[in-house]
């Protein structure tokens, strides 16, 4: 016990954070790499593309996890309707970022591959989209982070994770709860921080050799 | 269903009198302003500071992620139960969430006004020291005005996140647009509550619009090509 809460509880919620967390973040991701790129590709698609994704961020979580139900037919409680929910907001703070990482691709290098006989598929995959990483991490990163924090709010709608631990301990007046949940939450942020820069870092092995 | 939200969103009841969107339509930007002016009036001479200076950055970059990792409900709650007590009135409620709000946006308009500042050309802040114009002058001259389009990005990007999160002050009983979400949950009203979020979205929509129209209008034309 902790705070009043059983630590197979914490564990519990914490694993349903983690999933509702890290499963939009993969999807996202897969979805805003071709959108990215498409807007880093052809420059009269690119205002299109970032506006349309970033107008998509202008709605509330709250708002979005109970309008979605409307369009997919999914009941609001369904974890399905919260995955599809960050999903879009992945999407959302991800595109620009694709997009700023396959504009940070040299010229020159692009040039070299292409001169090496380098396709536009093969190249894009094989050169372009490595040297993109460490955007794309930044992106990433601030991503893991505001779904961790967005995922509680889908406790309101009564789906569990570490936010219910927020609205047990708001509805039965009791402060312990509510801070093991904050805690459990950030430690969960942070964590989740770590392994995206430390998988950065295992996947750019020239800037180590640079410094 | 989109029927009865449409006929929620078309009955001229739903929008006037004290509970209607028109009345809570005000009480969320009140609430939404003045968070957004606090936290700025906090993160922009800070912003400033740090990047005239270049002292306290990494400070600056750390905390603005861990800022960001804090769940907002939990902390509106923790705020709620412990201030309670201690005040009175409306402000007993909207004090908390103001807190909660501003912690928000104290992080993207820090960032924003920063790398603003980073990012002027070196080469302009060389000739204003060059013609003469003091520490303050540059920042106040060259920098500010050179800094505007990614701080201004900055307290666009913070007042959508205090748009979208004052929607969860309702559950601590303050008004707004989070009432409809909340009261039509309550109450298994689905129109009130799918009403309701479309309208926050719109709000959060205009307003944004409005603050880029600002953006436009305040940024000097000759940055005017930089993405902002």
């Amino acid at each position: 016990m902790i705070g009043g809460v059983a630590w197979s509880t914490l564990l519990d919620l914490t694993l349903r954070h983690l999933y509702l967390a890290v499963v939009p973040l993969l999807c996202g991701l897969l979805i805003a790499l071709p959108l990215g790129w498409a807007a880093a590709r052809y420059r009269w698609a690119a205002p299109t593309l970032l506006a349309g994704t970033g107008l998509l961020y202008t709605v509330p979580s709250l708002a979005l996890f109970i309008i979605l139900p409307l369009i997919t037919g999914a009941r609001i409680l369904d974890d399905s309707n919260v995955l599809i929910a960050l999903t879009v907001y992945t999407v959302a703070l991800l595109t620009r970022t694709v997009a700023d990482g396959f504009a940070s691709v040299p010229s020159v290098t692009r040039q070299a591959a292409t001169a090496m006989g380098y396709g536009e598929l093969r190249r894009t995959l094989v050169v372009d989209l490595p040297l993109a990483v460490p955007v794309l991490t930044a992106g990433l990163r601030v991503a893991a982070v505001s779904n961790v924090s967005m995922v509680s709010v889908a406790a309101l709608i009564g789906v569990s994770q570490l936010g219910s631990l927020f609205t047990q301990g708001f509805s039965r007046n009791t402060l312990e709860p509510i801070v093991v949940g904050v805690v459990a939450s950030v430690a969960l942020a942070l964590a989740l921080d770590l392994t995206i820069t430390l998988g950065s870092r295992l996947l750019t092995p020239w800037l180590r050799a640079a410094r | 269903m989109i029927e009865l939200t449409w006929q929620w969103l078309t009955d001229p009841g739903s929008w006037t009198g004290p509970g209607g969107i028109l009345a809570q339509t005000g009480t969320h930007l009140r609430i939404s302003l003045v968070s957004l002016l606090l936290a700025a009036a906090v993160a922009v001479p800070v912003g400033l500071y740090i990047g005239h200076t270049g002292r306290g950055r990494w400070l600056a970059i750390n905390l603005a992620g861990a800022f960001r990792a804090i769940p907002s409900l939990g902390v509106l709650f923790i705020a709620i139960m412990l201030l309670l007590p201690r005040l009175r009135g409306e402000l007993a409620f909207e004090a908390p969430v103001v807190i909660v709000l501003v912690l928000l946006a104290v992080p993207p308009i820090l960032s924003g006004t920063y790398a603003g500042v980073e990012s002027v050309d070196p080469a302009a802040r060389d000739a204003a020291r060059g013609v003469g114009m003091t520490g303050t002058q540059v920042l106040r001259q060259v920098e500010l005005p050179a800094a505007l389009p990614l701080l201004l990005s900055g307290v666009r990007s913070a007042m959508m996140q205090i748009i979208a999160t004052a929607t969860i002050a309702a559950v601590v009983g303050v008004g707004g647009l989070g009432r409809f979400l909340i009261d039509g949950q309550a109450a298994r009203r689905y129109e009130e509550m799918a009403g309701g979020a479309l309208t926050v979205a719109a709000l959060a929509l205009v307003v944004d619009l409005v603050l880029a129209g600002v953006q436009r209008l305040a940024v000097s034309p000759g940055l005017r090509a930089r993405p902002g």
